[in-house]
């Protein structure tokens, strides 16, 4: 652990990730406490320019809303969203590729298949499909955006667990008559969890690039203030007020980017065969 | 090669009919009636129009019955009424497919070919700041929302500088023909084309990049070294031609995430394609058409994965066709 610290530590797109990743929990935490304006309440006339007034440093969108109190209610539905649905992700997608990779044969050809299918299917489209159907809810967004991205979670612990199978400590245990699920839990998957975290820091930024595309057509929950809903409100008044959506904008960049500093560092300091070979 | 093409072509069949099933289902997953469902809010008041769908998918039948029935329903291309747009489904898509194509392919050239050029570039010069900067202008593109990018272009260049037009496929009511018309075209698919490719070049970037400093390092690129072989040619010939093969794979892959990507890019843009029509449908909770939409974009993504894998069997020189 102390290691993986000082590896993620030398790497400087790991550092730069957990900096921004830290500010970026930290407004979702403390932000709310600190600045009670409600985003969805006129504060100032509407229209109103950033850098005029310092009540509202972002100025105010065509309702008078304040744009940084938005900025900093959306934060919490962005990383939430983005994590939940990435844990959910995991908690369906690890067994089916865990099951797919230990027992072989039909059962992984079955799960294969069933993975291949949903990994055809457009994303994206399919995540619109679902939140419309569903309606618009935090739930139907964690849902939709979970049930896209799994599979290549699947896939990845299938290869994993596949080649950690053939090895010598797993064949003992199998040996010594250990039950299938024990030999998965406690020999396999810890040495297949590497690659998994990398890949589940790259899920989150996905995961908020979605939930912010869907918020942006309109498939947001409409009691939660998110960036790519605000982006969507000022799309209409671009002309007049660019800073409504300039400003989510560049919050969604600036976490989409951090998270995948991170997983560059987590793949530098977990893999650091790897990384050389990058160089 | 025959064979193997026939055996995707079932396959991709196969898979059709899943997500044709899955859409089935998905109708029924809404709360209330499929029929209520179906028809959309706006028709949903109509009662003939509702009773109709009820007799046309058979609702009062059991379920494998309805499910046939909506299965042969879209085999013979009958994706049903939307309500809203007073036309059939299947018209209302087929008029829209051709925009989406022209934005999706030329996005796609796009991507691929400064992916390509950037990553070779990178790759070239590793370590040095060229390779810095073309890195770090991936790593932003790649965590920019398509639907920001859009807006920043259009306040760039349509609002600020006024040198392109923000919306629709050809100007309205300007009646051009011929060369004129092309052009005109062409000036309104820059911005949302290259919207669109940013993020997938910024993707295949980092690809190309990643994949030539694998393939430099081995064996038989010593060997052509060793052979005397000039730099130039070594890169050219034995590194990019082995480092494109996962370049390939992931356009693939990507496909499915370019037509979602189309989705964004059309709506933005005013562009007349399929992906501006989901929209409409969204907005008007049309699902019929929305359904419909979602079944076409499978098909698509299935044909291009099927076109990637031709490619990447004609690419790899390590495949044979004797299967």
């Amino acid at each position: 652990m102390k290691q993986f610290w000082k590896a993620m530590l030398k790497s400087p797109s790991g550092v730069i990730g957990l900096i921004i990743l830290l500010l970026a929990i930290s407004v979702a935490v403390f932000g709310p406490m600190l600045f009670p304006n409600s985003p969805w309440r006129m504060v100032q006339r509407p229209f109103l320019p950033p850098f005029t007034l310092s009540t509202v440093p972002l100025g105010t969108d065509a309702l008078g809303r304040d744009v940084f109190a938005g900025m900093i209610f959306g934060a919490r539905v962005s990383l939430l969203v983005g994590l939940v649905s990435t844990l959910v992700a995991l908690v369906v997608g690890v067994p089916i590729g865990a099951m797919a990779g230990y027992f072989g044969g039909k059962v992984d050809d079955a799960l294969m298949r069933f993975t291949e299918f949903f990994q055809t299917i457009p994303s994206f489209a399919l995540a619109i499909v679902l939140v419309a159907i569903l309606q618009p809810s935090i739930y139907s967004i964690v849902a939709s955006i979970a049930v896209v991205s799994w599979p290549p979670v699947a896939r990845l612990v299938r290869g994993e667990v596949l080649s950690l199978r053939t090895r010598e400590y797993v064949q003992a245990a199998v040996v010594t008559g250990q039950s299938n699920s024990w030999i998965i839990l406690r020999e396999i998957l810890p040495n297949a969890l590497s690659p998994v975290i990398v890949l589940a820091s790259l899920m989150v930024a996905t995961a908020i690039l979605l939930e912010s595309s869907l918020a942006f057509l309109g498939l947001g929950d409409p009691n939660l203030i998110s960036w790519g809903y605000m982006v969507g409100a000022g799309r209409t008044v671009i002309r007049q007020a660019w800073w409504i959506t300039v400003f989510p904008g560049v919050a969604i960049l600036i976490s989409v980017l951090g998270l995948n500093l991170i997983g560059e560092g987590l793949n530098d300091a977990l893999n650091p065969r790897l990384s050389r070979e990058g160089r | 090669m025959l064979s193997f093409v026939a055996q995707r072509i079932v396959k991709g069949v196969i898979v059709l009919l899943a997500i044709v099933v899955l859409n089935f289902f998905l109708i029924r997953l809404a709360p209330g009636d499929p029929a209520i469902v179906m028809a959309g809010e706006a028709g949903a008041s109509d009662q003939v129009f509702v009773k109709q769908l009820r007799e046309k998918f058979g609702l009062d039948k059991p379920l494998p019955e309805q499910l046939f029935i909506y299965v042969k329903g879209v085999a013979t291309l009958d994706l049903g009424f939307s309500f809203r747009q007073q036309a059939p489904v299947a018209k209302l898509i087929g008029e829209r497919l051709p925009a989406t194509l022209l934005l999706t392919l030329t996005a796609f050239a796009i991507s691929l070919a400064l992916g390509i050029l950037f990553g070779t570039f990178a790759a070239r010069f590793a370590g040095t700041f060229l390779d810095t900067g073309i890195t770090v202008f991936a790593l932003i593109f790649y965590a920019m929302p398509i639907f920001w990018v859009a807006l920043m272009g259009i306040l760039l260049f349509s609002v600020t500088m006024d040198w392109l037009p923000s919306f629709g496929y050809e100007t309205v009511g300007a009646n051009l023909t011929g060369l004129a018309h092309a052009v005109d075209v062409a000036k309104h698919l820059i911005m949302p084309a290259m919207t669109l490719g940013l993020f997938f070049m910024a993707t295949y970037t980092r690809m190309t990049r990643a994949s030539m400093l694998e393939v430099k390092r081995l064996d038989f690129v010593k060997t052509a070294r060793a052979k005397g072989l000039s730099d130039a040619v070594i890169q050219r010939r034995h590194v990019l031609r082995n480092a494109l093969l996962p370049v390939v794979t992931l356009a693939g892959v990507h496909s499915g995430t370019l037509i979602g990507g189309a989705v964004i890019t059309e709506t933005v843009f005013a562009w007349p394609g399929i992906g501006r029509l989901m929209y409409d449908a969204l907005l008007q909770r049309d699902y019929n058409l929305l359904l419909g939409v979602f079944v076409i974009c499978s098909a698509m993504v299935l044909i291009f994965n099927l076109i990637t894998d031709l490619v990447y069997r004609l690419v790899d020189p390590r495949i044979e066709y004797a299967t």
